[in-house]
């Protein structure tokens, strides 16, 4: 028995993206449609279409990038549902369950009732729509359900004949499927009448299993999955705590004993998510680790997590009633062993930035990568202690980016561009038109900004003009940089917007 | 033969308690006994691609380095003199917590360059000192630092490739007054 929900992909998404799956949705996946809703289905949207044609098919069609953890994540409760009222469900993929028919079937009266309580009860579940189908193996079963207005039962031993009727496109092999058609093998019947052996020689390993299932003698049983265990730790607070360190010492112990539990099941935790919900707000976020969580780095993640931007003795803004805990990202724990005589120096300087992490917050350590730009700022990007940097930061620092500055770069980068004087001849303005046309030069400079301070300027030269991102008012950037060397022999990179000079960096 | 027998004059020339550590053959020659010494702190003032000199050379032989209330740093600028952003973590904002948070870095980096907000007590310099000598971790200061095993200060620098409204900064030359411990301060010339 195999029960399939057609639309599986589109409710995981409107559940996720938190709106209703009724209006029409489309889920794609590179560029072409995933899954759509119904009613994207009625106004001709279809599986594999590309993403502007659905568009023109269905304007209002609400287009949301495909899942796939969501997808699987979202299907866990339902599979678990199910399994209260049958036992010994297989996942075939989020969307799609097989379940040995014998039993529900004795025991709720027949396979017929038995697959539309599946029915009613994935409906109850939050998966409406689905189709079952009973036949001899999950393939056949499979076609069943997609071939099914509501629920298809294929008489026992009567599978070789309903695959028999079926193309020969429903292998599902994009290679098979097509050589076979040229071949002029049309439909699985004439498929499978071919002799095995032949098969075999011809199509190899995967072209004899595809005969087999042909032949409805599809040698795959149903292999129910374990319930895995919930390894998760989830405090709640009552009454809601309103301060940090008491939130801290609560989730303390459950902490503990979510990362004894997971080494007990030989797993180590990667990345987790950690989800704090206050009177009134929730407020959810993923943690890297760069090794793996101990309970004191959990701890940490929280407590950071209720610190947010602000500083350690901030207080809360409502008090925090449930704090949970989830592992997203698990991996073996003997991926993680560490040597026998240690990881080398990497683990010390791991703890020693962790440590310093707790003193300061985790944005406190910071490593730096270069990221792409023309000024500045934008080229050296820090990235918190632990944080796996942007992968796009390295693809934009690979591109030339015509118009940055020539090598040798300033070794202080002002974080804030402080304001600083320069004159012209007798004190004159210097300004740079609109051609880009230098209106005097430089002559005297202040690096405090104050007029008394100014010396001469031995070398200079500009205006480099940098003009970003014209055509969007907000972001836009227009303007000038110099290089200035001061009588005391230090060097400088000004910048100069309409008539404001600030020092960019400073070669020193 | 000659690199080996450098590498013994120069372990030779340190005493029993501090090892020398890689060093990078530009500002090698700025330094008492010709290398970065372990567990020892050296003070730099004028000049941040200096302290980025000197710490290119342990960073390029594998050591972790760190930076400590320095917002300015420049990351780009770090990478060019040869320091390896894969092993360099900085924290720019300690506020008052400088002193804990150098002394917690100094434990497990090679090289922690430190700019102090203020000057710190005779006291709390020689509990560092100790824990430097300890993990044989070298100090460099952008500042004040008392019983310093040198103090490097940039006197002139003069910058080629810029002219009176054209070219653009490329090459530098540096006169540094380098002071140790002992002796009277003598004046070197270094191109960055």
């Amino acid at each position: 028995m195999l029960a399939w929900c057609p639309d599986w992909p589109v409710i995981a998404a409107a559940t996720e993206g938190g709106f209703s799956a009724d209006g029409p949705i489309a889920v794609v996946e590179k560029g072409l449609v995933f899954a759509c809703s119904a009613a994207a289905r009625t106004d001709g949207v279809r599986r594999g279409m590309r993403m502007r044609e659905a568009q023109a098919r269905c304007p209002d069609i609400e287009l949301v990038p495909y899942d796939r953890s969501a997808d699987s994540r979202l299907f866990e409760p339902v599979i678990a549902g199910v399994e209260a009222s049958m036992a010994g469900v297989q996942l075939v993929r989020p969307g799609m369950l097989a379940i040995r028919a014998r039993g529900p079937a004795r025991y709720y009266g027949g396979e017929l009732a038995s697959a539309k309580l599946l029915v009613s009860r994935l409906a109850e579940l939050g998966a409406p729509g689905a189709k079952v189908g009973i036949a001899d193996g999950p393939f056949a079963a499979e076609h069943a359900a997609r071939r099914a207005s509501n629920v298809m039962i294929i008489a026992e031993g009567s599978s070789p004949d309903f695959l028999g009727s079926l193309p020969i496109e429903a292998l599902g092999d994009a290679a098979l499927s097509p050589l076979l058609r040229r071949l002029g093998v049309r439909d699985l019947a004439t498929f499978a009448a071919l002799p095995p052996t032949s098969v075999r020689e011809r199509f190899g390993a995967a072209g004899a299993m595809a005969h087999t299932l042909a032949a409805g003698l599809d040698p795959r049983g149903v292999i129910a999955r374990t319930p895995p265990r919930e390894l998760l730790a989830s405090v709640d607070f009552e009454p809601a705590l309103d301060r940090i360190d008491q939130v801290a010492f609560g989730i303390k112990a459950a902490a503990d004993a979510l990362i004894a539990e997971l080494m007990a099941a030989r797993l180590a935790c990667t990345e987790l998510r950690v989800v704090i919900t206050t009177e009134g707000e929730s407020s959810e976020r993923t943690w890297l680790h760069p090794r793996w969580f101990s309970g004191a780095d959990a701890v940490d993640r929280v407590r950071w997590q209720l610190q947010g931007a602000g500083a350690a003795g901030s207080g809360l803004r409502s008090p925090v009633t449930r704090v949970r805990l989830e592992p997203a990202v698990v991996d073996e724990l003997g991926n993680h062993e560490s040597g026998l005589w240690g990881n080398g120096p990497d683990e010390g300087v791991h703890h020693g930035l962790s440590r310093v992490q707790g003193m300061l917050g985790h944005e406190g350590v910071v490593t730096a990568v270069l990221g792409g730009g023309r000024l500045l700022a934008d080229r050296q990007v820090l990235v918190p202690w632990g944080d796996r940097p942007d992968p796009r930061l390295a693809q934009a620092a690979a591109k030339p980016w015509p118009g940055r500055l020539p090598d040798p770069q300033p070794a202080t980068v002002f974080a804030q561009p402080t304001p600083v004087v320069v004159l012209g001849e007798e004190g004159a303005e210097i300004e740079v038109s609109e051609r880009g046309q230098l209106i005097g030069h430089p002559v005297w400079f202040s690096p405090t900004g104050a007029r008394a301070d100014a010396t001469r300027v031995t070398a200079w030269a500009g205006p480099w003009p940098v003009r970003e991102r014209w055509w969007d008012a907000g972001a836009a950037l227009s303007v000038n940089r110099f290089q200035v060397v001061d009588a005391s022999g230090s060097a400088w990179l000004l910048v100069l917007e309409g008539r404001n000079w600030v020092a960019e960096g400073r070669y020193d | 033969m000659r690199e080996l027998q450098a590498r013994i004059r120069s372990m030779q020339s340190t005493t029993l308690d501090s090892r020398a550590l890689d060093t990078s053959p530009t500002v090698a020659g700025l330094l008492p006994g010709g290398s970065l010494k372990t567990g020892v702190a050296y003070v730099i003032e004028g000049s941040t691609s200096l302290a980025m000199a000197l710490m290119a050379g342990p960073s390029q032989a594998g050591a972790w380095c760190g930076v400590v209330g320095v917002p300015t740093f420049g990351t780009e600028a770090a990478k060019a003199a040869g320091i390896d952003l894969e092993r360099l973590a900085l924290a720019p904002y300690p506020g008052d917590q400088w002193l804990p948070v150098t002394a917690a870095l100094a434990d497990v980096l090679t090289v922690v360059l430190v700019r102090p907000p203020l000057p710190p007590s005779d006291g709390s310099v020689a509990r560092l000192m100790a824990r430097l000598r300890e993990r044989g971790t070298t100090l460099l200061v952008l500042g004040q630092w008392p019983g310093a095993e040198a103090r490097l200060r940039v006197r002139r620098s003069q910058w080629g490739g810029l002219g009176d409204g054209h070219g653009h900064l490329t090459s530098r030359e540096l006169v540094v007054e380098v002071a140790g411990r002992v002796g009277t301060p003598r004046e070197r010339m270094v191109t960055l």
